[in-house]
């Protein structure tokens, strides 16, 4: 009687600090776009416009992130759990498909239009710009009519 | 091309980097999933029962996370939108539909898909890089 009730215990515990460090790294990763300038939308459109003046610190974020993402992903191959013990939900898909393509380019064509991509939004959404608000409400619906009228196969949790 | 050195910010936005990468890192080492905002949020949309939690959780991170910054640092992120309403809402549609069919974003496929050496992602990489290019010089140079 006495363990079942430890073990529920510590599992309450470890779902509460589960979500908490879900949070935390939300927290983490607005802070490495707002430092990194990434949550701007007019210092996207400047990395994005070559011919202009043009302003590189797109690739310095690149390098950052994915010199660091490296050493963890390369962690996470080694492993066949989460550290909280839930199994990996990683991307099996292998083949360059036509949505994959034809996504991208659509996605960046938005991105161009307007300098945002989903996680910046977010963050504008959090400092009360009213346009992010709109751009966020635009981007769901846009994942609505994907979701409704071009996939077919149920997505995984 | 030339270089305009007075917006570029080396130092912060490989230190902004680094901040992005940690934030990856740990979040498939300690909960086994890529940290791919289009993903996670459009998960939303057809929520699985106990899954939606996490989600809303992870989100209200990135979303609080400029509250932090004013209140506990006294630092105001500076967001210039430059798109007119119009421009926005498409943007908004085109961004959101996009990443859903590619089936991941700037985060889920240029940060984790490099990290993981994923050729599908180096490919959506490409294939955003040229259309915002595309976009960008058409909207300032011809429009």
């Amino acid at each position: 009687m006495r363990m079942s009730c430890v073990t529920s215990c510590e599992n309450v515990m470890k779902k509460q600090f589960s979500l908490l460090s879900q949070y935390l790294i939300g927290v983490l990763f607005g802070f490495g776009l707002m430092i990194s300038g990434m949550s701007n939308p007019q210092k996207i459109l400047n990395f994005l416009d070559i011919t202009g003046p043009w302003d590189p610190s797109l690739l310095f974020v690149m390098l950052g992130a994915v010199v660091v993402g490296l050493c963890g992903f390369y962690v996470v191959s080694k492993r066949s759990q989460s550290f909280f013990g839930g199994t990996l939900h990683l991307p099996a898909k292998k083949e360059i498909t036509r949505p994959l393509v034809i996504g991208s380019l659509i996605f960046g064509a938005g991105w161009g239009l307007a300098g945002f991509c989903p996680g910046p939004a977010i963050v504008a959404l959090g400092v009360g710009h009213l346009k992010a608000l709109i751009f966020v409400l635009a981007m769901l619906a846009g994942m609505e009519i994907c979701e409704r009228f071009f996939t077919s196969i149920p997505k995984a949790d | 091309m030339h270089i305009d050195w007075l917006a570029f910010t080396p130092g912060p936005s490989l230190l902004g980097g680094i901040l992005l990468g940690i934030a990856t890192s740990a979040y498939v080492l300690l909960h086994g999933r890529i940290l791919g905002v289009s993903g996670i949020v459009g998960g939303l949309l057809r929520p699985v029962k106990q899954a939606w939690i996490w989600r809303i959780v992870l989100l209200l991170g990135i979303l609080t996370s400029p509250l932090w910054s004013i209140f506990l640092f006294d630092m105001y992120p500076v967001q210039i939108i430059e798109a007119n309403w119009p421009m926005v809402i498409v943007a908004g549609l085109l961004v959101g539909f996009g990443a859903q069919y590619a089936s991941g974003c700037t985060s889920g496929h240029g940060i984790c898909g490099l990290s993981r050496l994923s050729p599908r992602s180096l490919v959506a990489i490409i294939s955003f890089m040229i259309s915002g290019f595309v976009v960008a010089y058409v909207l300032r140079h011809l429009l």
